[in-house]
């Protein structure tokens, strides 16, 4: 049915030339889309990026024009941060990851010719497309941007009169919101299409773990967003109209925003984990040429995380008032949570073992992906046991805790996804050297980063200060040193980023032209050309294994695609 | 999946469940978390406030009774519709005009909460009154957005059913859709009214 169904929406039997705009702007085929989201997620990441540079050069050279930016004011800093840890979520690491990815991954990966609702598909795109302006419009508004950090907290959110930006606070909701429902019907299409648009024979079991990811983090998303929705439209009334949903002088509890915000805000971090999850399990298998350890294992032990990570949101409020003997129970559920986390860890590893390795650059990122995670995961403890959190709150530790979180997620999985399926997408190699520099020089910046925020904040180093002249105990030189390495540490990291862009940019035309199968891979998307016209298969396959039969025994290649029948 | 060898694996049956129905499954799964947030911010905010303020003394009584009887015209809308899908087959035309019955129930529901909002707002039981007045507004309101969108629906469905060009599971995902509309006014009645 669903076959069928995507073959009347456009028929490509007979591929007709578009012209530039239906093509680029206007297309329901999922590679364009991805590559839509991918662009824009990037372009983001670009700002995200530069809104980092600024903020950690006023962290390290107070008050001193910034290169590029001029003079950061309390408020221009506030903006920045907030709207840092905003894009890097959810325009870099969702956009990427999940609708990147999962438009191109899931059409390829269970041998269909599109997606089951192609146009609304590309409905999400759009969508998507407009929260990105309205964000980014946010900054040119009167008062600018909002300033209230990613979480917007009321009431510094809900009343102008305390966060002193009347527009920027509802704009940025308005694009939170659009945002949302993008990756609402996005999601749709992914869960869907899995289930019923599969080759012939290909089993739910015979799915590739990145396919199975990128589903589960869709439906942990639908699961989780419609609390925060209700959250969003009770705090933009709050500010547009002056309700009291979160205004105890009137009723109203500021607490229920931190509920409703972290009830979706937790499991979104496992929203965007999985799907690199997924991609780390893919590389591995190809570059070591072993079939994943325990396939089931995996999979049930991502379900099982996904339901657990419904029941640790009020970790993130262990200092907000809440209940101590709740903090006792949440405390729990969190420890909890990093036991699947850490088997997924260890399967990774079994994985590898004993394999056929070749450092090719996804296979760089993949491992970097497991060793840095793992640092994010294991600094998780102390942040989830309520007693030492009431220490760590809100100093540089969390903020260096889960950038270790984030940073193997959006950045890591972003380039190991990018650089394994890059043949695919392009058809053309980017090239390994530069590639090679480039992952050394980000992994070892991103650490020179990071390693100094986690000693400062276990200083007592607080992290909502944008100038520490005025906190002698805080302004020792001890304590800027780290702070200044931490941003040279971060100016390296980012001067080497334009060597990818070169590298992603460039070799689209001028690249290695790459076959149909370069890594020599099971799945299915590279058992049709590279890059794969419109309906990507000819004929359809059929699928007769699983994804990962590497280096069978008794057979003369190491790896033995699903649609192979012999 | 292990050693699958070459042997031939069956071709691709009939999905077990039809794609329009998994996308409503999934919208229909969002909307109940999204009015879960509602009606437990509603109940925690209720719980928390001190005995005797919640609702807040000020607040006039909400119209239990009559909006009790209202939602007796959504009940049986819902009754209608489920009615239609049974008998779609068998008797097309009234199944057809069972439909059209559903839409004017709850056509007549919606316009009884357009006079009721009215009336409550003439007392000046508003949404910036109270934080209570806020909630009522809002998660009654989003209700009843909803239930226009639902009647806008079923009434496009209606009238592709008539011409005979609605796929099955496509009027399936539509019903389902209604179900949802119907069966949450009971919880918000619950937890809101009474």
């Amino acid at each position: 049915m669903a076959q069928s169904h995507a073959h009347d929406d456009h028929a490509h039997g007979d591929h007709h030339e578009e012209g530039w705009f239906l093509k680029y702007f206007w297309s329901t085929d999922h590679k364009m889309i991805a590559k839509q989201y991918l662009l824009t997620g990037m372009a983001l990441g670009v700002i995200g990026a530069y809104f980092a540079y600024v903020f950690r050069m006023q962290l390290a050279f107070p008050n001193k024009p910034v290169p590029g930016y001029g003079l950061v004011t309390g408020s221009d800093y506030n903006a920045l941060v907030t709207n840092h840890g905003a894009i890097m979520i959810f325009w870099v690491a969702m956009p990427v990851l999940i609708a990147a990815f999962g438009n191109f991954l899931i059409p390829l990966m269970v041998g269909c010719d599109d997606m089951v609702f192609p146009r609304l598909n590309r409905l999400s795109y759009q969508i998507f497309l407009i929260s990105a302006i309205v964000l980014v419009s946010s900054f040119f508004v009167e008062g600018g941007a909002f300033g209230g950090a990613w979480t917007a907290y009321p009431p510094l959110s809900a009343k102008a009169e305390y966060n002193l930006t009347p527009l920027g606070p509802t704009l940025w909701l308005a694009a939170v919101a659009l945002e949302f429902v993008a990756f609402l019907l996005g999601g749709i299409n992914f869960v869907t299409t899995a289930m019923n648009s599969r080759a012939p024979g290909m089993r739910a079991l015979d799915l590739p773990m990145a396919v199975w990811m990128i589903v589960i983090a869709s439906i942990l998303f639908m699961c989780s967003v419609g609390p925060l929705i209700a959250g969003a439209v009770m705090l933009m009334f709050d500010q547009t109209i002056g309700t009291g949903f979160f205004d105890p002088d009137r009723g109203g509890d500021p607490v229920l925003w931190q509920h409703l915000f972290w009830f979706f805000g937790h499991p979104e971090v496992y929203v965007v984990l999985l799907p690199p999850l997924g991609f780390v399990a893919e590389i591995i298998t190809t570059f070591s040429r072993k079939r994943l350890f325990a396939y089931k294992t995996v999979l049930y032990t991502t379900i099982g995380t996904g339901i657990l990570s419904f029941f640790v949101w009020a970790h993130h409020q262990f200092i907000a008032g809440v209940d101590p003997r709740m903090s006792n129970v949440f405390s729990v559920t969190t420890v909890l949570i990093s036991i699947p986390i850490a088997e997924l860890c260890f399967v990774y590893i079994a994985t590898l073992y004993a394999g056929s390795i070749s450092f090719r650059v996804p296979m760089l990122w993949a491992l970097a992906f497991i060793a840095e995670f793992l640092v994010g995961g294991v600094t998780g403890i102390f942040l989830g046991a309520s007693g030492a959190d009431i220490y760590f709150h809100d100093t540089y530790f969390v903020v260096a805790h889960f950038h270790y979180t984030f940073f193997p997620i959006a950045i890591i999985g972003t380039f190991a996804g990018v650089t394994y399926w890059y043949p695919k997408m392009f058809g053309r190699h980017m090239d390994e050297t530069l590639g090679k520099i480039h992952f050394w020089v980000t992994i070892a910046g991103f650490n020179g980063i990071f390693i100094p925020l986690f000693i400062l904040g276990a200083a007592g180093d607080h992290r909502r200060i944008f100038d520490y002249s005025n906190f002698p105990e805080l302004a020792s030189p001890e304590l800027q040193a780290m702070r200044v390495f931490a941003t040279v540490s971060l100016l390296v990291m980012l001067a080497v980023q334009p060597l990818f862009a070169w590298n992603f940019f460039r070799n689209m035309w001028k690249g290695k032209v790459a076959e149909a199968n370069p890594w020599n891979a099971n799945t299915l998307e590279w058992q049709c050309p590279s890059p794969p016209p419109h309906g990507n298969f000819n004929p359809m396959p059929e699928v007769y294994r699983g994804p990962y039969e590497y280096s069978q025994p008794g057979r003369a290649d190491d790896f033995w695609p699903q649609n192979s029948p012999t | 999946m292990a050693a699958a060898g070459a042997i031939p694996r069956p071709v691709r049956g009939a999905p077990i469940i039809e794609s329009e129905v998994v996308a409503m499954v999934i919208v229909v799964f969002c909307e109940v978390m999204f009015f879960a947030g509602f009606l437990s911010g509603f109940s925690l905010i209720g719980a928390r406030a001190p005995a005797g303020w919640w609702p807040p003394p000020g607040d006039p009584a909400l119209p239990v009774a009559a909006t009790g009887g209202a939602s007796l015209a959504l009940l049986i809308s819902g009754v209608a519709v489920f009615w239609a899908g049974r008998r779609l087959d068998a008797d097309r035309a009234g199944a057809l005009r069972l439909l059209w019955g559903a839409v004017a129930f709850a056509t007549a529901f919606l316009a009884y909460q357009v006079f009721e909002f009215v009336r409550l707002v003439s007392i000046g039981f508003t949404m910036v009154s109270s934080a209570h007045g806020g909630f009522f507004y809002t998660i009654v309101g989003a209700h009843a957005l909803h239930a226009v969108i639902a009647v806008a629906v079923l009434s496009w469905a209606v009238r592709r059913l008539s011409a005979g060009d609605l796929r099955p599971p496509a009027f399936t995902a539509v019903r389902m859709y209604w179900y949802f509309v119907v069966g949450l006014w009971p919880a918000i009645y619950t937890v809101v009214y009474l």
